[in-house]
């Protein structure tokens, strides 16, 4: 890499939206000082800025708080403990150098080119939207399209407003949350359409954003056309059979300018992908370990970079671990002790489409670790049963499944140290008479 | 009086308009969108073909052939995006072989150098990606890819540079033949704007070309739109094609083309489909599902997944399919560039040339002498070594705050694309240019910051920020203003 300075730094966060601000915050707190946040905006807190919605932080701080309000929560912590931060600042990559240290290459307008030299690193680079051109909705290519999240910043953060008639395809939760605010700034919403028989949103914002504003849901529905050249002029809505393919006759055309896009995020993983880490397609994030360790040792992943989430306080949660074991493993990593430890896949079944690790030594987990999961349909009256060597150790009740609601399972310390021999580990959701 | 208007700033106008350029005169270029490259050549392969397609003695043979040859050196010469990565005809069948020879035969008939018929195994030595189904390949290695954006920007603002005019937002309405104070033919231009004479006009307008070229001839032509549906890929699928490739046409239709774009991304197209409407540059879903099909006879993985945008374009197709070139002969100093759908991208800079030339013949015009030939795109920051980068941005910071993301385009390069000759009014030209807004997110978390850039260069109203001129505004006013 030439002969540019490396600038040392023992761990760095990329990113510094929820995933980046938790994870600084628990790796600080797990005794690391030397640590930085880089941040691509201008501000710390990342998408949250443009959340101006309540709902935020009813686990973690057992209270409705705005999107900005939750981020400030967790600024202030960064800021009492003088966590250092660098803002405008973009990483370009990410490489692994031979000695196992990683070269982070960074620019901004301050600083110019600065390569870093870590010990570690947290991706933490959240997601992106799945944009119009990857869904193939066939039609013309006008103005008046935009995902949800575009049309939410040009709302909240500039004061736009993006259209008057809106069309929302998707009811992922940023769409309904959309569907609410550019009805409350004026515009009319006319419907939403979702192509899956259920919506990927959560029912509070069913209720809340659509139900009480009297905007109709079509489940099963998709967009077969967009009408306009220059600006987007109408677009026709039909039903989907069971193969999602669109059922001929069922076309309804809805005069409107805009179309929003709520159709699923995707992890950010450029610089993931460019380090070599070996990439889930099923979530589209890096695979980890209980330690959401990438199998690049000492990367650490954590919030939607690793799998999108619906809380953020669940992000925040994750985040700490991925900041408490970086920490942990430039520790071990000065004192010599880092080796490989036997590991354990997370098998599952019963309609689990995958889960967050996958893969756990045992030995590391330190009081519990929470095992992440999502189902693949709607399943009623079940119950998910944790089996260890082929034993079942623990089940809990679940009456309503979704795919839109992340599930988890806890995996504590002290049960693991009943099976110190687990070579089997397995989620199974059951039937539950 | 103009001596020359050429009527559109495709890539055939652009590059007609930058080889009179080298003459003297009064050149316009007139142009009913806000930029160039807006019709045709923003929507097509973006590939150079070698020639050994287009039927021996054709236009279309000689033009493909010369504009192949041009391509390297005028590439280094207005620094735009070209490379020569070959192209390969695949056979789907043994039955096919015959077709391959066929094409070759012609090939060399058209004076195309190098070609090969290649086996299976050599294919795959070639093109390591290639699936199971084809069993041989015709091998061009003279073909090429090239960004079109970048090439017809790249004759625009040389064009400019040595002294042509651009005018844009301005749709030529009518043309009336007059005669000049010396008694010479010349004509009048009629645009919403008003009446505009000169001596010759190039009919360079892509599918209205017909409608141009009937005002004036008794010789009536007819373009029929013929929309092609593409499919482009992420970046990161780079380096799964190394070559374009083609479909030798067979028992399973005309096959689809796959190939690697200049900045990385793959390209998948294009369909066919004769249209009445020549704006009809919206996509179908049957047009998706017959590229997939047919790129899945040539490549058994090919990241379809990826598919990050799609768009359809619409060639110039003319009923006796060859180009249309040259003074049409009841019609004096009124010269076609007619029927220009594929090989046109590769001819184009050959029959702007020619064009020219004739034009220059014709019109007597003096060489220009202070012509610059040269032409400098620009930077690209992220190509530069290291230390040379660091450098640039401790001299230009402005490099160094990245605003998008997906494509790691910074704002002074952003503002470069605004303030270069013929500079981007739009996102689209934007995206054109320094392709902000081009990646994989396409424009979702650039787009509210470029809309704020364009406004402050231009001393506009965000609201006022279009997409791709005329009435396509991104936004309709501001929140609550009608609560």
């Amino acid at each position: 890499m030439g002969e540019l300075e490396r600038t040392k730094c023992r761990l760095l966060i990329i990113g510094g939206g929820p995933a980046g601000l938790a994870a600084a915050i628990g790796a600080y707190d797990e005794g690391e000082r030397d640590l930085m946040i880089l941040e691509r905006e201008t501000r710390l807190g990342g998408i949250l800025n443009q959340c101006i919605h309540n709902g935020f932080g009813l686990h973690t701080f057992q209270e409705e708080l705005t999107g900005p309000e939750y981020a400030q929560r967790y600024i202030d912590q960064v800021l009492e403990r003088g966590i250092p931060f660098r803002t405008d600042t973009m990483v370009m990559s990410v490489t692994k150098a031979e000695d196992g240290t990683k070269e982070v290459m960074t620019v901004s307008e301050e600083e110019g080119l600065v390569l870093y030299r870590a010990e570690a690193v947290v991706l933490a680079m959240g997601c992106r939207e799945r944009s119009r051109g990857a869904l193939n909705i066939p039609g013309f290519r006008p103005a008046g399209i935009f995902s949800a999240g575009t049309a939410q910043r040009l709302v909240n953060i500039e004061g736009y407003l993006p259209g008057r008639r809106v069309v929302i395809l998707g009811s992922g939760d940023i769409g309904l949350i959309m569907a609410r605010r550019m009805t409350l700034e004026g515009a009319k919403v006319l419907v939403c359409a979702e192509l899956m028989p259920y919506s990927g949103g959560l029912k509070r914002n069913i209720v809340q954003c659509l139900d009480d504003f009297g905007i109709p849901l079509k489940l099963s529905h998709t967009v077969v056309r967009i009408e306009g050249k220059e600006r987007v002029e109408g677009v026709v809505i039909a039903e989907v059979g069971p193969d999602r393919k669109p059922v001929k006759g069922t076309e309804e055309h809805y005069d409107c300018d805009t179309l929003l896009l709520s159709v699923g995020l995707l992890p950010e993983n450029e610089l993931t992908i460019g380090l070599g880490a070996n990439i889930s397609r099923t979530t589209n994030g890096p695979v980890v370990n209980e330690s959401l360790e990438c199998s690049v040792p000492g990367v650490f992943a954590a919030g939607n970079v690793l799998h999108v989430h619906d809380l953020v306080d669940y992000v925040s949660e994750e985040a700490r671990l991925a900041g408490q074991s970086a920490a942990r493993y430039i520790r071990e990593a000065e004192g010599g002790t880092v080796e490989e430890k036997a590991r354990v896949e997370v098998k599952f079944s019963g309609g689990i489409r995958y889960t967050v690790p996958t893969y756990i030594a045992p030995e590391k987990v330190h009081a519990f670790l929470k095992i992440r999961f999502r189902v693949g349909d709607v399943m009623t009256n079940r119950k998910v049963v944790l089996y260890l060597n082929g034993k079942a150790v623990s089940a809990k009740k679940r009456r309503v499944m979704a795919p839109g609601e992340m599930e988890e399972i806890v995996l504590t310390e002290k049960l693991l140290k009943k099976y110190p021999d687990v070579t089997d580990l397995e989620i199974k959701v059951e039937e539950d008479a | 009086m103009y001596d020359v208007i050429i009527i559109g700033a495709g890539v055939t106008g652009c590059a007609t308009a930058r080889f009179l350029s080298r003459y003297s005169g009064k050149f316009c270029v007139m142009e009913r969108s806000e930029d160039v490259c807006t019709g045709t050549s923003k929507a097509n392969s973006a590939i150079i073909h070698a020639g050994f397609d287009a039927a021996h003695g054709s236009l279309m043979a000689k033009y493909n052939l010369m504009g192949c040859r041009m391509y390297p050196e005028l590439a280094k010469e207005l620094d735009f995006a070209y490379k020569n990565n070959g192209s390969l005809v695949l056979a789907l069948s043994e039955e096919d072989i015959p077709k391959l020879e066929a094409l070759m035969e012609n090939g060399i008939k058209n004076g195309v150098e190098g070609l090969e018929i290649v086996d299976g195994r050599r294919l795959r030595e070639l093109e390591p990606s290639i699936g199971h189904v084809p069993v041989a390949a015709l091998y061009a290695p003279s073909a090429g890819i090239v960004c079109p954006f970048g090439a017809t920007i790249a004759f625009a603002e040389n064009a400019f540079t040595n002294g042509v005019e651009f005018r844009f937002n301005e749709e030529v309405k009518g043309l009336t033949r007059s005669e000049d104070e010396n008694g010479e033919p010349c004509w009048i231009v009629q645009t919403p704007e008003g009446a505009v004479r000169t001596r010759a006009v190039v009919n360079a307008a892509g599918v209205y070309a017909d409608v141009l070229h009937n005002m004036v001839s008794a010789d009536k032509i007819r373009i029929i739109p013929r929309r092609g549906d593409y499919l482009l890929l992420d970046r990161r699928t780079g380096g799964y094609v190394r070559h374009t490739v083609f479909q030798v046409p067979g028992k399973f239709g005309k096959g689809v083309l796959v190939s690697p774009t200049v900045h990385g991304n793959t390209i998948v197209g294009p369909t066919a489909e004769d249209i009445d409407d020549k704006e009809g540059v919206d996509t179908t879903s049957e047009g998706f599902e017959d590229l997939m099909e047919k790129a899945g006879l040539a490549f058994d993985d090919l990241p379809l997944r990826e598919v990050i945008t799609s768009f359809a374009g619409l060639r110039a197709h003319e009923a006796r399919h060859d180009f249309i070139l040259g003074e049409v002969a009841d019609a004096p100093n009124f010269f076609d560039c007619a029927g220009i759908e594929s090989p046109g991208l590769t001819a184009a800079p050959a029959i702007g040339k020619e064009t020219a030339d004739l034009l220059a013949g014709k019109l007597s015009l003096a060489l220009n002498p202070d012509f610059e030939g040269r032409r400098k795109g620009l930077p690209d920051p992220k190509s530069l070594p290291l230390e040379e980068l660091a450098a640039l941005l401790k001299e230009k910071p402005e490099y160094g705050r990245i605003v998008c993301r997906c494509e790691q385009i910074s704002e002074g390069e952003i503002r470069d694309a605004i303030n270069r000759p013929l500079g981007a009014k739009s996102l689209d030209g934007v995206k054109r240019r320094v392709r902000a807004g081009m990646g994989r997110c396409q424009g979702g978390f650039c787009s509210p910051r470029l809309m704020d850039i364009l406004a402050e260069e231009w001393g506009v109203d965000a609201a006022d920020i279009t997409k791709a001129g005329g009435r396509s505004k991104v936004i309709v006013g501001l929140v609550k203003d009608r609560i």
